[in-house]
């Protein structure tokens, strides 16, 4: 049945559905709503976990570390500046190659401190290892933290839910709740093979050497690939179980003949949907592709999807200081890849909380003057800011 | 200098955005003006930091950084070399909440005091993390409800005891240490006045109450914190180099009651069988300290012999006992 | 779920909403509440808050947005139908009505029925309540947030007084039945006070 809930409650509800044993978190703006429902949930005896509250987001990261490798499911949420404390620990999940989930409230980095949404954070953690979904609303949310759980215990590899601060999670809006019965058919009890235990030990995160650490990196780098093809059959078997389905890796919307497609990721493809709807009516050829599974990067889907269109316009709420738009990069380099000589524009906005809006956006795509920034990527001007 | 008004020039100036009310606002125009602007203030992130430099504006009349969270006795650490290479004696000063003291910013003050970095680290501790809402601290006391504490059908709010952070900085036998609160100012500004006048790596634990997040009417600030000093739930001492030389005797001892009716962050343990059970743990708590400080010895200074001597300026009844150091130390009473 | 006619033919519609207030005074929750109510009738809905700083008497919008379709977009509302304010102070210190529709509403928590506020601007309406003294007089607190959707209610007929009442029930369950009563006191006479032509100023 749905019910008008807050994204972060939502997400919390649905945390809890999936019955982790461990709840370690620091609290930052904006995850702590989230944080604070699940503590609530212990607190009333609706969740039967231990809910650790952390002396800070490197102790978080640590404690759910431990938590799976002593033989449980565990969850953590952060953002910003504490997924960067986190970095080293994340690192090091994902080497040892452990099931762990959790929610980043995409926010800013500071300096200067900012605590509104884009997607900086998650962006500079893209080479740790992590798989990464985007959602764009809080339904979305929902399922694909139950599916985060199936994809990192069957890939044992870490997954981390992209869900933009303030937009997702400080939004009320209608959400479909599993029950726990049709979750607990969908998501399997929680099982390790390298769990800590006398009975059978097992020494985890041992040294290495020059003449094997590569070895290491690339069935790391296999399982990522790999990952594809599960990140899209978990989505399908979620679809026909619950109803809902997010076309796994990518969500294409009125693509057929689009010559030129907007492409972005998160929340802020709800706003290009209704501005591709408007072009649309006045008969621009125009669709949008967003982008939901963006570790591992789905290149041969994109490329698929992309085949005939013109011109593609990457909307990018990060990017590489010195570099440029990082999603348009790695789009690049896959459709360079498979002989492809599409043009790629990187429109840089939406940074700090900027808002994205429809105006914004069409004004984007009839190519308007953006601040030049060199072939690497442009900003959206001050001027299109919408008035406030 | 106050643009506005040339007779006016605090450091922490006017306009700043926190709540009235604020305990931390009230410490920070304390602790600051007593300092003065020819210092280097160092601020981790919390409601201070956020409060006086809201979106490019800033309420601060002396040089002041904000770097993260978790490391602003590095950065200050890292500062005062700076100067200590130049031949610069300007003070530095770090200003963090409970968070970027006892949680958090643990790792980087221990580092500082144990390298023996000539800074002044001041704790603004309003006992859980307010500026994100109200989250629970290792500061926050025993029994109290936080959004990631609260009380429900299986908890009574804080399981932890708050953590005895000024025996921790006691272990590194810093130069000084000292505890005060917004009610006692004579006491503020000796502590201050004398962590000033020495050298080396000196904390303070200024208990800060916050209106919004211990639920209590924003006038009633002064009196809370006195409150807790009465009740012996919050100890004013001092120690040098890791050993108690002084603490605030109190006159009487006012039951936990006294206190804890006045916030409504210990509202849940009113009223109910297991609520009364932690009502005795703060009692018995607030019981121990006094007893482990001696805040009750019956060798007092109040007696009318020594009254002649007590000069009312001063620090308000404070007595310093002869331990640790083995000699005589003056009272400054 | 409330079913009214509304459901069963509903004709397109698409409300936006801005709510304007200080922190501590329930402008979010007021939003949330609207929401709520518009979704009990079977409408899509949403709404968000955007933040200054988390404190006390700090300036907070909230936004609400309430379709006969899918809501896709998580933006601010930039051209609001109807703005409400529940600070009269804010008035002085932001422009509260940018970008309000021409013939919008404006829902102002104020003892005073004369607008002496920006009168006939873009053909606008204006409802004054009185929304501190009934938060007083049925919360013990001048809490305006209930007694200001109620007039808003009234005076736009986008949601049904049942439905608000089931939002206020549900969504302050936590904090007991008294303050649930007292909340939906508030509502209705906000709710009167304007379906009979009390405050409004056209």
């Amino acid at each position: 049945m749905k019910k008008l809930l807050e994204g972060s409650q939502a997400v919390a509800e649905a945390v809890r559905l999936c019955r982790p044993q461990v709840v370690a978190a620091y609290p930052i703006t904006p995850q702590t709503h989230i944080i604070e429902r699940l503590a609530q949930h212990v607190a009333d005896g609706e969740l039967e976990a231990e809910f650790i509250n952390a002396e800070s987001e490197f102790g978080a990261a640590s404690l759910v570390l431990g938590a799976v490798v002593g033989g449980t499911r565990a969850f953590t949420a952060t953002a910003s500046q504490g997924l960067l404390l986190m970095t080293e620990v994340l690192y090091n999940i994902a080497g040892m190659r452990l099931p762990v989930v959790m929610v980043c409230a995409n926010r800013a980095i500071g300096a200067p401190i900012n605590i509104f949404s884009d997607h900086q954070d998650s962006m500079a953690l893209r080479d740790a290892g992590w798989i990464q979904l985007y959602v764009e609303s809080n339904q979305e949310a929902v399922d694909s933290v139950i599916q985060a759980y199936r994809i990192a215990e069957a890939c044992e590899l870490p997954v981390m839910l992209c869900m933009d601060g303030f937009f997702l999670t400080h939004t009320f809006e209608p959400v479909e709740l599993p029950t726990q019965t049709a979750v607990d058919e969908y998501l399997p009890a929680f099982h390790f093979d390298r769990t800590l235990d006398p009975g059978q030990p097992m020494t985890l995160g041992g040294g290495s050497e020059p003449d094997n650490y590569q070895e290491f990196r690339m069935a790391q780098h296999d399982a990522m690939e790999n990952a594809v093809t599960v990140v899209e059959a978990f989505d399908t078997s979620f679809g026909e179980q619950f109803g809902r389905v997010y076309n796994g890796l990518v969500q294409a919307y009125r693509l057929e003949g689009a010559q030129t497609v907007l492409l972005g990721l998160g929340s802020l493809m709800g706003a290009v949907r209704d501005v591709v709807d408007k072009l649309r009516d006045q008969g621009q050829l125009v669709g949008a592709l967003r982008l939901r599974c963006f570790r591992p990067f789905p290149a041969q889907t994109l490329v698929q999807q992309l085949g005939v269109t013109q011109r593609i316009i990457v909307l990018e709420k990060a990017f590489s200081a010195g570099a440029g738009g990082i999603v348009a990069t790695e789009l690049r380099a896959a459709l360079q890849q498979a002989g492809m000589t599409t043009a790629v524009e990187s429109v840089i906005g939406g940074l700090g909380g900027r808002d994205l809006t429809p105006e914004v956006i069409e004004a984007i795509f009839h190519g308007a003057q953006l601040d030049d920034n060199g072939a690497s990527c442009r900003f959206v001007p001050h001027e299109y800011n919408p008035v406030e | 200098m106050d643009k506005r008004d040339p007779f006016r020039h605090n450091v922490l100036t006017s306009g700043h955005r926190a709540c009235s009310g604020c305990g931390e606002a009230m410490a920070a125009r304390m602790v600051t003006d007593l300092i003065g602007p020819d210092a280097i203030y160092v601020n981790a992130t919390g409601c201070l930091q956020v409060f006086t430099t809201h979106n490019e504006q800033s309420a601060w009349q002396a040089p002041w950084i904000h770097s993260v969270f978790a490391n602003a006795a590095a950065v200050a650490s890292g500062i005062e070399a700076a100067l200590r290479a130049r031949g610069k004696d300007t003070p530095v000063v770090v200003q963090a909440g409970d968070g970027g003291t006892f949680d958090i910013g643990l790792q980087c003050l221990s580092g500082m005091i144990e390298r023996g970095h000539d800074v002044l680290f001041v704790c603004y501790d309003n006992e859980a993390y307010m500026n994100t809402g109200v989250q629970r601290s290792s500061s926050t006391p025993h029994a109290v409800r936080t959004t990631t504490s609260p009380s429900g059908r299986l908890s009574q709010g804080k399981h932890h005891l708050k953590k005895d952070v000024i025996s921790i900085i006691a272990a590194h036998h810093p130069p000084y240490a000292a505890t005060a609160t917004v009610a006692y100012f004579p006491d503020l500004k000796a502590k201050v006045e004398k962590a000033m006048s020495m050298k080396g790596p000196r904390f303070l634990q200024v208990l800060s109450p916050c209106p919004l997040g211990w639920e209590h009417d924003s006038a009633l600030s002064v009196t809370v914190s006195r409150l807790a000093v009465e009740t012996g739930l919050f100890p004013l001492l001092e120690l040098e180099h890791g050993e108690l030389t002084g603490v605030m005797r109190l006159a009487v001892q006012k039951p936990v009651e006294d206190y804890l009716r006045l916030q409504g962050r210990f509202k849940h343990l009113f009223g109910t069988k297991e609520g009364a059970v932690e009502l005795r743990h703060l009692q018995a708590l607030a019981d121990a300290r006094i007893r482990r400080y001696g805040l009750l010895e019956a060798e007092t200074e109040w007696d009318t012999e020594r009254s002649s001597q007590v000069s009312r300026h001063g620090r308000g009844g404070y007595v310093i006992a002869q331990r640790g150091m083995g000699r005589e130390l003056d009272n400054e009473l | 779920m409330i079913l009214t006619d509304r459901q069963v033919t509903m004709s397109p519609c698409f409300h936006e909403i801005r709510f304007h207030g200080r922190g501590g005074q329930g402008a979010v929750s007021a939003a949330a509440l609207l929401a709520l109510a518009a979704f009990n009738e079977g409408f899509e809905s949403q709404a968000f808050p955007k933040f200054g700083s988390e404190r006390r008497g700090a300036p907070v919008e909230a936004y609400v947005r309430i379709s006969s379709t899918v809501i896709r977009g998580h933006n601010q509302v930039y051209a609001p139908d109807a703005v409400v304010i529940q600070d009269v102070s804010l008035l002085r210190s932001k422009a509260l009505l940018q970008g309000l529709k021409n013939e919008g509403l404006i829902v102002l928590n104020s003892e005073q029925q004369e607008a002496d506020f920006n009168k006939g601007r873009n053909g606008s309406r204006w409802i004054c309540l009185p929304g501190n003294r009934i938060g007083q007089n049925f919360l013990g607190r001048p809490l305006p947030n209930t007694a200001l959707l109620g007039a808003l209610a009234a005076g736009t007929g986008w949601v049904n007084l049942p439905a608000l009442e089931q939002a206020v029930e549900s969504h302050l369950v936590r904090k007991g039945e008294e303050m649930v009563k007292a909340n939906i006191e508030a509502l209705r006479e906000g709710y009167r006070f304007v379906s009979q032509g009390e405050g409004v100023v056209s």
